[in-house]
């Protein structure tokens, strides 16, 4: 009896190797690195290149669940206003005599529950869509944020919780490091675990998911509350880099982190994409408002360059997509045609 | 459930639109019970003028959400054209006031036929195109206006005017926005344009297949759209006699909440330009009245977002009620 074996990884073509999106934002950070050097002679050293990933890489933490949200064809905007509710709360509980210690743990808890609601919400309520849930939840977050901080600020942090935002580890800043962690973590758990084969599954065809036995709700409901959760992570070192907080910080958070998500070539229609690319794309980004930054180019400028990079590389995501779907049907026609 | 139950439901979605004015009847005696000064003429006024320019741009994202589409870029929109509208005032104070809002909504119009572009032929989901654009259009604000402000002495009197004027001793914003309401009871209930803008949103495959052409629906609403939030724009700005870069942001937030609050589905296909006024009404009455009982401002934005939550839940429980009827209906 012979057996037949289906392949269910393609065969390794040097050629597909490098026509991957990822490439593409390889050389972007290298140009955008050559034009930031050429412009300031201050930017290509160790120290310059490094320090810089403080003032982007907060932020950056969402890009992972954000990644999977997408991957489900799903949205979350209310991760800025997250941000600022849990690092107005864990500020607050601070200055209310709570130990600093408690009040990082009430802020991760204060971040993991606003995204599990968003999470709870979708799951109860099939029919209402993510962008109507976290949009009523972005204003109530926020709003609940300006009910306790009303236009005080709250700070005086323990000399100690700066080091989230300015602490270094040998000569590489925090920051970076449990970025880098967490960005291994992101990969395997998205690309080598069921979980993340699960998040593509639902992404490709959530019927078809739901039929086949896979937990949507379940995954959803995790998904959103890490979110949550990554959110407060931002929370933290953003509080401490800046030393107080406010109901307004961390405003228009959910455009950078969409923005960085959809460069990094995540498919808006779902089921495609690789964490690996946000992650590149994380700096993309990072390094060119950190570059825009060295040659004073006004902060509205940025807005106009991250707005019309985030629709060109939606765009050419698109692009790609069609592009590969056409060639596969050309393909069939010619099979039906011989 | 009982066959009562049942009935209550369903009718309470017929009559969503009783529902909603109960509501702001009874949230006006209580606030009126509260403060006598609500319920003066002189407030009332005040009331109205604000709530026209929201219902103006309520009435537009109706017809973006029944197509199943979401616009996040009006605000930036409204402040873009405000500012060309007055800096143009500014440079050439003798132009007519008329000239001033068509060159707003003409700046609107280019806006919103980008997003319409972007939505309909590129394929790029309206929330992330919009998002994009918001930030794009807002940048150029700060950019034409050099991140400086157009204050209102800068301003002829003939562009400030516009929103205190008044025509039979009605307000020109309120006429205005009566004018548009008409208009546009009149286009989505009698047009073939209107009816097939509904026919899109609840299915769209079913609407291609019919026929429609969906890119031409598109286009149309996200440019209606973008020319209501130019008139917007010079309208604000004349309002406030005062244009700035960050005018109106975050403002979208609130016209979509007067659409949810007024049973417009997110889903698509679901609206009524009636149910939409008193959405807009709501929030006006809540505007104005909450500073009158001394709720603090700062708590305003929770409240807004606390109610609008309510009202998502709400609609969908009644939805999927009245589906569940209609199901066992069809079994019987």
């Amino acid at each position: 009896m012979s057996t037949r074996t289906i392949n269910n990884t393609q065969e390794f073509s040097w050629k597909r190797f490098f026509l991957q999106w990822e490439w593409m934002l390889v050389a972007l950070i290298i140009i955008i690195f050559l034009i930031n050097s050429s412009i300031s002679p201050y930017f290509l050293n160790y120290l310059s290149i490094s320090d810089a990933t403080m003032t982007f890489l907060d932020k950056a933490f969402i890009v992972f669940p954000m990644v999977m949200i997408m991957i489900m064809r799903e949205i979350d905007i209310s991760v800025g206003s997250t941000v600022a509710l849990s690092s107005v709360v864990m500020a607050s509980l601070y200055n209310a005599g709570l130990p600093m210690v408690l009040a990082i743990g009430a802020c991760l808890l204060v971040g993991a529950l606003c995204g599990f609601f968003n999470g709870f919400l979708l799951v109860k309520y099939r029919q209402l869509s993510a962008v109507i849930v976290t949009l009523s939840t972005m204003i109530l977050y926020r709003g609940i944020a300006y009910m306790i901080l009303e236009d005080q600020s709250a700070g005086e942090f323990p000399t100690w919780f700066s080091f989230f935002g300015w602490g270094y580890i040998g000569s590489v800043p925090f920051i970076l490091v449990l970025f880098v962690v967490m960005a291994i973590g992101a990969v395997l758990l998205l690309q080598k675990t069921v979980f993340g084969r699960r998040v593509y599954a639902i992404g490709s065809n959530p019927t078809a998911s739901r039929f086949s036995g896979v937990k949507v709700d379940k995954i959803k409901l995790i998904v959103f509350t890490l979110a949550g959760l990554m959110a407060a992570i931002t929370a933290i070192f953003l509080t401490s880099r800046m030393g107080s907080t406010r109901p307004n910080v961390a405003n228009m958070y959910e455009l950078d982190v969409i923005a960085m998500v959809a460069l990094g070539g995540i498919s808006t229609a779902g089921g495609k994409g690789k964490m690996l690319g946000a992650i590149l794309a994380v700096f993309v980004i990072g390094y060119l408002q950190y570059g825009l930054g060295l040659i004073n180019i006004p902060a509205q400028m940025l807005l106009i360059i991250i707005g019309v990079l985030l629709i060109a590389s939606v765009t050419v995501t698109n692009l790609r997509v069609k592009g590969k779907l056409q060639k596969k049907k050309s393909k069939k026609k010619v099979k039906k045609a011989s | 459930m009982t066959e009562k139950n049942r009935m209550n439901l369903a009718t309470i979605s017929k009559f969503r639109e009783f529902g909603l004015l109960g509501f702001i009847v009874l949230l006006t005696i209580v606030i009126q019970f509260l403060n006598p000064a609500f319920l003066t003429l002189g407030n009332l006024t005040d009331l109205i003028k604000n709530t026209a320019i929201l219902s103006i741009l309520a009435l537009g994202m109706m017809l973006v959400l029944i197509t199943r589409g979401i616009d996040l870029s009006i605000g930036a929109t409204l402040a873009l054209s405000g500012m060309i509208a007055a800096l143009t005032v500014s440079a050439y104070p003798d132009l007519h006031p008329l000239l001033a809002i068509l060159i707003g909504i003409l700046v609107g119009v280019v806006c919103g036929v980008v997003l319409g572009f972007l939505v309909s032929k590129v394929g790029i989901l309206p929330i992330i195109a919009s998002l994009g654009l918001m930030n794009a259009f807002r940048g150029l604000t700060f950019w034409v206006g050099g991140g400086e402000w157009i204050s209102a002495y800068q301003m002829p009197s003939s562009f400030k005017n516009i929103a205190t004027s008044s025509f039979l001793g009605i307000n020109t914003l309120v006429i205005i926005a009566i004018i548009i309401f008409l208009y546009f009871y009149y286009f989505v209930n009698n047009t073939i344009t209107g009816r097939q803008i509904y026919a899109l949103g609840s299915n769209p495959d079913s609407a291609k297949i019919s026929g429609i052409n969906s890119h031409k629906i598109y286009m149309i609403v996200y440019t209606m759209m973008g020319g209501l939030s130019g008139l917007a724009g010079v309208l604000w700005v004349s309002k406030f006699a005062s244009a700035q870069g960050n005018t109106a942001s975050g403002y979208e937030l609130t016209v979509i909440a007067a659409c949810i609050l007024g049973g417009v589905s997110i889903n698509g296909g679901v609206g009524k330009v009636t149910g939409v006024l008193l959405g807009a009404v709501l929030l006006g009455v809540l505007d104005n009245g909450l500073p009158l009982i001394d709720v603090s401002p700062f708590w305003q934005m929770g409240i807004e977002g606390a109610i609008i939550l309510v009202a998502v839940l709400f609609n969908t429980i009644v939805k999927k009620t009245v589906e569940k009827n209609n199901r066992l209906r069809r079994v019987i």
